[in-house]
């Protein structure tokens, strides 16, 4: 086996080992580290949104965008840039979070929901898969966000510093921001547990690059599996991180899986608006947040998107529960699938009239 | 004079579709492929190594540059 595949394998193996430790530690189970779930979580104790059972500022967050900021600087790969179609970003990052919310986490948790045996992962991993395909489809038709362009080197500290304040807000803890009393949002790793993983995982992840939807689509588009081995790591370390760690919740089944609904196809659809998203956007909430602190604003904007989503999801009722999908969620994802596939038609659209004209153009110059 | 790939500033995967793209119509004449982030080094690296190709490592303009040859 190459090296570099090892290296892949491992690092998601270090996901999910420090997934199932955050888990015996005191994270919500199946959550050991939910990038979708843990913005929303920081969006509730801001006070964005006010269900009373996800509000916490999780340190996990602020230890992905730290741990990718230090390693990038001594790397010398901090590079404050954007200017890539940012109001498009951010209206992606809007549904890529409705649809985890209603799918009830990221492609991340998604992978450690199915590690400790809950099968309407299995049910979301197909729609990841299929949100993907699709994207792909647009890639290929010359789907593009457009350039990103240097910015002014304070731009590109802008994440780093908003997880300093987020930080100082978890530590001070100030009476404006609210932390759960009960519910998920309640149960929490210490924070120096948490922090410490976030930053080990950000740091690591800044070098491997791993990102969840660069795995399957790049299988798919060049067949090349290198990010994929990175998903695989994660699923079987998870699997024995929890089988050692956290045994007495390991139950493979679809029926009263923890934080999870049995809605087959909201599971399916909410995952695969995720995957659209996440393929327009050239990489999953974990991989934005990594590319956050390395000085990408665009990135930036996208996950302001996922704040924004979040709040939506819970002030108009979006967000499923254990409970299933309210119809406001179902209505969201609809609502969401056909605009995210009009953003991309009409790009593809306006690039190929642009190629065309360009190359008249050019067959003008050459007749001429 | 190698046949010229700017993929400055592009999100992932594109770079590597961009080369993906020159050499699927390799002719023989090298390809010269300008990124400005070493992610993208290292997957177009990968891609075309994975392709048989050999690639040469280089600067150009401050970025990357990438010479692909068979």
């Amino acid at each position: 086996m190459k090296g570099n595949k090892i290296k892949i394998i491992l690092s998601g193996g270090l996901i999910g080992i420090l997934a199932a430790l955050l888990v015996k530690f005191g994270n919500p189970l199946n959550m050991g580290v939910c990038v979708a779930c843990f913005y929303r979580d920081i969006t509730g104790a801001l006070g964005l949104h006010r269900a009373a059972v996800v509000q916490y500022i999780r340190p996990e967050i602020i230890g992905f965008i730290l741990g990718a900021f230090i390693i990038a600087l001594i790397k010398g790969e901090f590079k404050p840039r954007g200017g890539s179609s940012p109001i498009l970003r951010f209206i992606l990052g809007v549904f890529l979070m409705i649809g985890a919310l209603v799918f009830l986490g990221c492609p991340l948790r998604m992978i450690l929901r199915l590690s400790n045996g809950d099968l309407n992962a299995l049910v979301g991993v197909v729609g990841y898969i299929v949100g993907i395909i699709i994207g792909i489809q647009f890639l290929k038709r010359g789907f593009t966000l457009g350039r990103s362009e240097k910015q002014p080197a304070i731009s590109g500290y802008s994440m780093p510093a908003i997880a300093i304040a987020l930080l100082i807000f978890l530590i001070v803890a100030p009476s404006f921001i609210i932390f759960s009393e009960s519910g998920p949002g309640a149960m929490a790793a210490p924070i120096t547990y948490s922090l410490i993983a976030g930053l080990i995982i950000g740091g690591v992840i800044q070098r491997t690059r791993l990102c969840t939807a660069g795995g399957f689509r790049d299988a798919f588009l060049i067949k090349d599996f290198h990010f994929l081995w990175g998903l695989l790591g994660i699923f079987t370390f998870s699997l024995i991180g929890n089988l050692v760690f956290n045994f007495e919740s390991f139950k493979i089944g679809f029926e009263a899986q923890p934080i999870a609904h049995a809605d087959f196809l909201w599971n399916f659809l909410g995952m695969i608006l995720t995957g659209i998203c996440a393929v327009l956007l050239g990489g999953c909430p974990l991989r934005q947040t990594i590319l956050a602190g390395e000085g990408d604003t665009d990135a930036v904007v996208t996950i302001l998107g996922f704040i924004v989503g979040a709040a939506f999801a819970h002030n108009f009722g979006l967000a499923a529960s254990p409970k299933g999908v309210p119809d406001n969620g179902k209505i969201a994802v609809i609502i969401g699938l056909a605009i995210v596939l009009c953003i991309a038609t009409a790009v593809v659209l306006q690039n190929t009239k642009q190629r065309k004209l360009l190359k008249e153009k050019k067959g003008g110059q050459v007749n001429a | 004079m190698p046949k010229f790939v700017d993929a400055r500033g592009r999100s992932c995967p594109e770079p590597v579709m961009m080369t993906k793209q020159a050499i699927d119509s390799f002719d023989g004449e090298e390809i010269k492929v300008v990124v400005d982030t070493r992610v993208a080094v290292e997957n177009i690296k990968r891609y075309v190594q994975n392709q048989g190709f050999n690639v040469e490592d280089g600067e150009y303009e401050g970025d990357f540059s990438l010479l692909i040859k068979k």
